[in-house]
């Protein structure tokens, strides 16, 4: 994914995007980090062509981000949105992750497939039956997750995947994600949870990526986390945790 | 499929009526309804009929028969004015137990209490054996348009969350010492109310944004469209047929 000096202005005149600049290659878990308010959120609304760049480009392999090829960018782009609720809106899990595949046009037994393998990626056959509602919070997300995982996308774009998430939750979100072998591009203030999935981070703030490095480097740097509204819970030490807990890159 | 957490009027049961292919349910429920609705009320036996193949249903759906009453206590509050008709009606009058009543009137109550209780029965059993989702297959195989199913599937996956939101909103106003219970107290609820609004339709914006991120282009997929053989016609349509049957009786015994 590149993206390339890209501004954004919401209708109500507020400046989201000031001229971002990222490029992700192929097979990377990049962690998005920067405060609430940065335009983390509306730049990966514009990863998959939700919303339109006022100027800038995005290109997703050597596709544009353009309304021609919304489709093809839609099917490779996995938005995981940040509220499993705006997610998962059919009345059972099995029907929701077939949406995705099923608008590709799968049918029959092939639908069923990718419905299963996308369940089974995530832990999540058992509740294949079940309304959305009636999920666990951990089980939303990993449901979440697979909704976009059965429309086998080159690029996934987790949007606050860990907010409201118990430990054991948070816990089995970083083994699936871990487990996937497709390029990652994740959007957290969860500094730890950053460190522990992702050896490269991006730290946007007002509107720009204001730093792009090593996330332990990143993490160790006390004046720039301040600069940024950045801040290490209360008892981590990145250096400590980085030895016990070597985050591993796909493939 | 549905294993736990169906809602509240299904129960969960392995019967011949649960099987049925709820295209074919919804069908012959209507159908039932709708040839009790037309039957005439003076034909008492002929609701005495329509009652009994009711209750024959229950039986094969194996619902137990004290959920399928308590159910039917919804129905009170009409029948609770159904009673009112036969004191308050014009026309000829009649004794009962002493008390001076309306011929019209009565023939009116029971006509309400006849048709409610047997038009309510049906739906209790509609929705015991069959799950929502189910329902709405059921709707588009039966080619309701698709604007309406999938307005009725997102009303009953976002209800229960919009309740949830009104319910956080009200003990947000009493833990801070307010506690409507006066309509001239409505003032708050019903900026409440339009507090729940802009963030329900907030809401949609965002759910369109998630299904457009999943290839939507405007119209919902066909799911696991499930085909009804002739036979679960046949099976359905005997209740309803026997109702109509009844109807027609019914009209002939009056002419």
């Amino acid at each position: 994914m590149d993206i390339r000096d890209v501004h954004f202005t919401y209708p109500d005149g507020r400046k989201a995007l000031r001229g971002v600049d990222l490029r992700i290659e192929h097979g990377q878990r990049v962690a998005l980090l920067g405060p609430n308010g940065a335009g983390k959120t509306t730049l990966a609304l514009h990863c998959n062509g939700i919303y339109e760049a006022d100027a800038g480009s995005i290109h997703i392999g050597a596709l544009p981000v353009t309304d021609a090829n919304l489709p093809e960018i839609r099917r490779c782009v996995g938005l995981v949105f940040q509220d499993p609720d705006d997610q998962l809106f059919m009345p059972t899990v099995r029907d929701d992750v077939a949406f995705g595949p099923a608008n590709l046009g799968l049918r029959g037994e092939e639908l069923d497939v990718r419905v299963a393998e996308a369940l089974d990626a995530v832990g999540a056959a058992d509740v294949a039956g079940r309304a959305p509602h009636h999920l666990s919070g951990g089980e939303q997300r990993r449901v979440a997750l697979a909704t976009v995982l059965a429309m086998r996308p080159d690029l996934l774009v987790l949007d606050e995947p860990t907010s409201g998430l118990d430990p054991a939750g948070h816990r089995e979100l970083v083994d699936v994600l871990r487990g996937l072998s497709i390029t990652q591009l994740v959007i957290t203030h969860d500094l730890p949870f950053a460190l522990e999935l992702c050896e490269r981070a991006v730290i946007m703030n007002d509107g720009r990526a204001t730093a792009d490095g090593a996330t332990a480097d990143l993490l160790a740097d006390q004046g720039l986390l301040h600069a940024n509204r950045l801040e290490l819970p209360f008892g981590f030490d990145p250096a400590v945790a980085r030895r016990d807990n070597r985050p591993t890159s796909p493939r | 499929m549905g294993a736990g957490h169906a809602h509240a009027l299904y129960v969960h049961e392995h019967s011949p009526v649960h099987r049925l292919a709820p295209q074919v349910k919804l069908a012959a429920a209507f159908g039932f309804v709708l040839a009790v609705a037309v039957t005439p009320r003076e034909a008492m036996w002929a609701f005495a009929i329509d009652a009994t193949a009711l209750a024959v249903v229950v039986r094969l759906a194996r619902l137990p028969v004290a959920f399928v009453l308590a159910r039917l206590a919804v129905v009170l509050p009409f029948i609770t004015f159904a009673f009112l008709i036969p004191f308050v009606g014009s026309g000829e009058r009649v004794d009962v137990l002493g008390v001076s009543v309306s011929q019209a009137g009565l023939w009116g109550a029971w006509n309400v209490l006849a048709k409610a209780t047997l038009g309510a029965t049906v739906s209790i059993l509609l929705a015991a054996t069959t799950e929502i989702p189910s329902i709405l297959r059921g709707m588009a195989q039966l080619r309701v348009p698709e604007t309406f199913t999938a307005i009725a599937a997102f009303m009953i996956r976002y209800l229960e969350l919009i309740a949830g939101d009104l319910r956080r909103m009200r003990t947000a106003m009493t833990a801070r010492g307010y506690d409507p219970r006066w309509l001239w107290q409505a003032r708050p609820i019903a900026t409440s109310a339009g507090a729940l609004f802009i963030r329900s339709y907030e809401r949609g914006e965002r759910v369109h944004a998630a299904m457009l991120s999943r290839g939507y282009t405007g119209t919902m997929p066909a799911l696991d469209r499930r085909v009804a053989t002739k036979r679960e016609w046949l099976i359905a349509a005997i209740a309803p047929g026997v109702a109509t049957g009844t109807a027609i009786t019914a009209f002939l015994a009056l002419m």
